[in-house]
């Protein structure tokens, strides 16, 4: 593997892919990648019925339109590897493998949940998926990100630490506090940055003095790359070049991910700061699911054998859905429970 | 006239310092800004430059003297045309001479000759037998510097997944030496240097605890880790809560808490009421040299996150600690230093220094104080407290950090819930003034709480 430029592309204008045309993915990826991207999808399209019915309470913040950012990094990482992400996660749960009614009962608050209950959407882990949360404050998972890379070296293993986080905590200030220790230390790092234009209702022209956040680790001398975020293909061929640089012990690597969410930043989000249109045009031109499904389509995979995926991932999602209403609510006697060890 | 050569004050809490070595011998000529003496702390080894011209008339203190106090007299320096014949006379103060910060302290702090408690083994060392101890321990005198050092060699040694991060703790061996000659055992995979990154490191500590590693995170000071307070709370106390038990935190956060001396408002507070309202924190505040070993032991076996609060006018105190293989010492035990019948005093780390001298100031006037060292803060051994004042019926709280919302307050209501019917007066409260901790040396000893605040407030409860 050639190392990755030291400078980084620079398309100032945002959401155009960055790297070309990315390399094709077998078959049997692409029906993969398709299932994972789709199961989210379904899945957070049910959490927003659930909401809307009362079940699930306090902040949901939904994935719908960024699966292929989560879905193509998963396929670049090893069994072992560690993910660690904010508050917009669900997806990030599923992707690693974790269990649907787990992470669905988590939402509505039952003892199934991941958390018995406790944690809800922004605070589900799983140490047998190596899955380190969800985490509700914007930036910290960056700082514990690196905090888990500071574990692998200390262990001497080859595992890579993914921490994901938006273009809003970018702005953070620990971030760039992590980003130095990280290159200091040469710690096996991926900083992967979902931009998805909007840090809640603030879009990144308002935020951000520098909107190429691939270049945020420049004064680190991290590398850092612009990718297309809503092609699976090249996030996973992305992902495949940063984690080798970091397994490799060359330190950490920073990724933009270039995306969109469909939906608000939360349930309560109307999202006026943005046009109807400019959503339609994204939706249209761009998903990440219809990309994939037009791309099998043409390589002659039936029709048939889509549905059969569709309708495979519709049932998960609703046994999901049922368990997650069915599950009681934790027992009184946990309100006392996990607070020590 | 002749000039006096005082011992200087070479950092905010030096007491005392050892005189290495003259460079000068008696009958040199000596230039403002010469290396004249080094003198030796327990930090370090600094160089004493002179700051005024003329001859070295008289040493007064032999190289190799241990325990010089700051301000005595080490040399006089003569003026042009001076002779031996007029050192009798040399008895003006002399300018201080300024100490070369070769190494220096922690931060640029102001030389400050003041010191705020007397620099003796603490007097609890005298007082009830530790139960913890068996009879016929043999016990070693140690600094809390070096009692703090070997729990963390000994735990370090014992599992290798316990390492040390903070700012200055490898190659500088420590702000405040705390970690001295840990890197050379233990290399600088386990002993840390960070850049001044409070908020960036304890995320980072925590995440590696997280995944399983049992971080000691050392602050300069508790007041830098204010930067760090979101992943100290947000991360480290919650996340048991919220995985269901699934994904804990096994750290120690450690440092130096509440006032020095003379570094006023912003390197002088008392954090013991902030991390103690905490659930999923545990909370360690010692006193002894010996609990210093032994709860911090306890707290870096500690499965859960442990704010361990050090104080800086105690690391040079010395103390007898027990010379056992393995000195731990359970968390959430607070011990009976004094025993007595009249009122319980009651108060943790240097708070303690004053109930002590209050109960030996009490006892002169026939008033017999029972002395608890909380030790622990959370979990407040509640039990010792409630058992004590059901004998005395009277009780005292005795901190160095604010009233509004502090420790005393916590206690007092705790006495309330539990022992209102064996009170015979409402707990009276010594703390520090509701105010920043000023600079000047009398406004500052103003603000923090005195023996005879302890004194009035137990002769109070006593209606004496």
């Amino acid at each position: 593997m050639a190392a990755p430029k030291k400078s980084v592309v620079a398309k100032e204008s945002g959401q155009e892919k960055a790297n070309g045309s990315p390399p094709e993915f077998t078959k049997a990826q692409e029906l993969a990648a398709l299932r994972d991207m789709l199961l989210i999808r379904r899945f957070e399209e049910k959490a927003g019925q659930l909401y809307g019915m009362g079940a699930i309470g306090g902040f949901c913040h939904l994935y719908i339109g960024q699966e292929a950012v989560v879905v193509g990094m998963q396929m670049a990482l090893k069994q072992g590897d560690q993910v660690i992400t904010g508050y917009r996660d669900h997806g990030h749960m599923l992707a690693c493998g974790m269990d649907a009614n787990g992470v669905m009962a988590e939402l509505t608050g039952r003892r199934g949940g991941y958390s018995k209950g406790k944690g809800g959407s922004m605070h589900m882990f799983s140490m047998e998926k190596n899955f380190y949360g969800g985490h509700g404050i914007v930036g910290a998972q960056v700082s514990l990100g690196t905090g888990l890379a500071f574990a692998n070296r200390y262990r001497g293993n080859d595992f890579v630490s993914v921490a994901y986080f938006g273009d809003g905590a970018s702005n953070q200030g620990q971030v760039y506090e992590s980003f130095n220790m990280a290159e200091l230390w040469k710690l096996p790092v991926i900083y992967v940055i979902e931009n998805n234009r909007y840090a809640m209702g603030t879009s990144v022209t308002r935020s951000s003095a520098l909107t190429d956040f691939s270049k945020r680790g420049a004064s680190f001398n991290i590398p850092g790359q612009q990718v297309d975020g809503m092609d699976v293909r090249a996030v996973k061929a992305a992902g495949d070049e940063a984690v080798a640089w970091c397994r490799a012990g060359k330190g950490p690597f920073i990724l933009e991910m270039q995306t969109y969410r469909y939906r608000g930043h939360s349930m309560s989000d109307p999202a006026k700061y943005r046009t109807r249109e400019e959503v339609e045009k994204i939706r249209t031109d761009q998903d990440p699911i219809e990309q994939v499904r037009n791309r099998l389509l043409a390589a002659k995979v039936s029709e048939q054998e889509l549905k059969a995926i569709d309708a495979e991932v519709r049932q998960i999602v609703n046994a999901s859905a049922d368990f997650a209403q069915r599950d009681p609510e934790p027992d009184p006697s946990e309100l006392w429970t996990d607070v020590y060890r | 006239m002749p000039i006096q050569v005082l011992m200087p004050a070479l950092s905010p809490t030096m007491e005392k310092g050892n005189l290495a070595k003259w460079l000068k011998k008696e009958g040199e000529t000596i230039k403002s800004g010469d290396v004249i003496a080094e003198i030796e702390t327990d930090k370090a080894t600094m160089e004493v430059e002179a700051t005024d011209e003329g001859t070295l008339g008289k040493i007064l203190i032999p190289e190799g003297t241990a325990d010089v106090a700051v301000n005595t007299p080490i040399a006089t320096i003569l003026a042009d045309g001076e002779s031996a014949a007029d050192l009798g006379k040399a008895s003006a103060p002399a300018p201080q001479p300024k100490a070369a910060e070769s190494a220096p302290p922690a931060e640029a702090k102001a030389e400050a000759p003041q010191p705020k408690a007397e620099a003796k083994a603490p007097p609890a060392a005298v007082a009830e037998p530790d139960p913890e101890v068996p009879a016929g321990t043999e016990m070693i005198t140690q600094t809390i510097r070096e009692a703090l050092r070997d729990a963390m060699a000994e735990e370090m040694r014992r599992d290798p997944d316990v390492f040390i991060m903070g700012e200055e703790v490898a190659e500088y061996q420590g702000a405040y030496k705390v970690t001295q000659g840990l890197l050379q055992e233990f290399s600088a995979r386990r002993v840390i240097d960070t850049p001044i990154t409070e908020h960036g490191f304890a995320g980072v500590g925590v995440g590696a605890a997280m995944s399983g590693l049992k971080p000691i995170v050392e602050f300069m000071t508790f007041n830098f880790a204010m930067q760090a307070i979101d992943q100290i709370i947000n991360s480290a106390a919650k996340t048991l809560y919220m995985s269901g038990g699934q994904m804990g935190c096994s750290i120690v956060f450690r440092g130096p808490n509440g006032a020095a001396a003379r570094v006023a408002a912003q390197h002088s507070q008392d954090y013991s009421a902030w991390y103690s309202q905490i659930p999923g924190l545990k909370v360690i505040a010692p006193f002894s040299a010996a609990d210093h070993k032994g709860l911090l032991k306890a707290a870096i076996r500690d499965p859960n996150p442990v704010i361990f609060l050090e104080n800086e006018v105690l690391y040079g105190h010395t103390g007898e600690v027990p010379k056992l293989d393995d000195y731990v010492i359970p968390i959430g035990k607070a011990r009976i230093v004094r025993s007595g019948k009249d009122v319980t005093l009651i108060s943790w780390s240097n708070g303690m220094t004053y109930a002590l001298k209050a109960a030996d100031e009490l006892a002169k006037e026939g008033i017999e104080a029972e002395v608890i060292d909380l030790r622990t803060l959370r979990p407040m051994d509640t039990d010792t407290i409630v058992a004590s004042v059901k004998k005395t019926g009277r009780a005292v709280t005795v901190e160095e950090g604010w009233q509004q919302s502090g420790v005393g307050a916590e206690i007092a209501a705790r006495i309330m819930e539990h022992a209102f019917d064996y009170l015979d007066a409402p707990v009276a409260r010594v703390s520090g003034k509701d105010v920043p901790m000023p600079y000047a040396a009398n406004l500052e000893k103003l603000a923090l709480p005195s023996v005879a605040d302890v004194v009035a407030a137990a002769k109070a409860v006593s209606y004496r």
